[in-house]
């Protein structure tokens, strides 16, 4: 049975100031978790992108309503939840910014970075209310990257200890 | 650390050496404005130089966009400095960095834009 993932929350109001808190504790998170400086930095891309849509078009910028963020931390990957109080949005919806049309388009690519930047990225219906986005970043990318053809040794040392 | 942009002009073209956070809110529209103000002066060959640019997201780059795209509208230039890697690496990512005339050195960019 897998560990109890230890859990960080950040909960802030629908404010675009607000969004370096996230950018932080993500940082910090990641960091922590032995992420290279690359795995971080897109950590915290993610993070931005998927709170700045949660404060943008999810509450809209409503200060009333609120941008839930949880940092799931396991052994092996961090789970990161962005919350958000609004309507929600279908990501099958958002355009390829890499499409010949869209290419120069002044919106519509920070889903596109979370997606790339994260291993796994999916939008669920919050049963307290809301839409959450969903991601996860595998800590053995970070051996896969950076040692090329020992990353396999790591990933095995890893997926034994 | 917010955006500050500070304008000079060399010859004939007009360098915008933009430092901080290029991310949606204050930011992107005070580039807009820098950007939309130079064009309203008849300055249609812009350099921008992003040496000192700590963070750009997905707004910053719709705005380097933007910006590309009005410029190129008027019928000026507006071209890319000394890049981060980290822009550098978005720009890729986007398929946007062969979009963008993306120049490593300032002397050499000025001069491009006299060539042109």
């Amino acid at each position: 049975m897998e560990p109890e993932a230890s859990v960080v929350e950040v909960n802030l109001e629908s404010n675009l100031a607000n969004v370096e808190r996230a950018e932080e504790a993500a940082r910090t998170v990641a960091a922590n978790m032995g992420f290279d400086e690359e795995g971080e930095f897109h950590v915290e891309m993610a993070v931005h992108e998927a709170v700045i849509n949660a404060i943008h078009h999810g509450n809209k910028e409503d200060p009333s309503k609120q941008v839930h963020i949880r940092f799931l931390v396991f052994e092996d990957r961090l789970e990161i939840h962005v919350r958000d109080e609004g309507q929600g949005f279908d990501p099958a919806n958002v355009p390829d910014p890499l499409a010949s049309e869209n290419i120069l388009s002044d919106s519509g690519r920070g889903i596109f970075l979370v997606r790339k930047f994260m291993d796994e990225f999916r939008v669920e219906k919050s049963p307290a209310g809301g839409t959450d986005v969903i991601m996860v970043k595998h800590l053995t990318t970070r051996f896969q990257s950076n040692q090329g053809g020992t990353g396999r040794e790591h990933e095995g040392n890893s997926a034994s200890g | 650390m917010s955006m500050k942009a500070i304008v000079r002009q060399v010859d004939s073209v007009t360098v915008v050496d933009v430092s901080g956070r290029i991310t949606l809110g204050e930011a992107c529209k005070e580039l807009r404005d820098v950007i939309r103000g130079e064009l309203g002066k008849g300055h249609k060959s812009l350099l921008l130089n992003l040496a000192d640019v700590t963070y750009i997201d997905s707004s910053g780059i719709g705005e380097l966009v933007s910006a590309f795209t009005a410029v190129s509208n008027q019928g000026g230039q507006l071209k890319l400095l000394n890049l981060t890697k980290k822009v550098h690496d978005l720009l890729q990512i986007t398929k946007l960095y062969t979009v963008f005339d993306v120049r490593d050195d300032e002397a050499d960019a000025i001069g491009s834009f006299k060539s042109a």
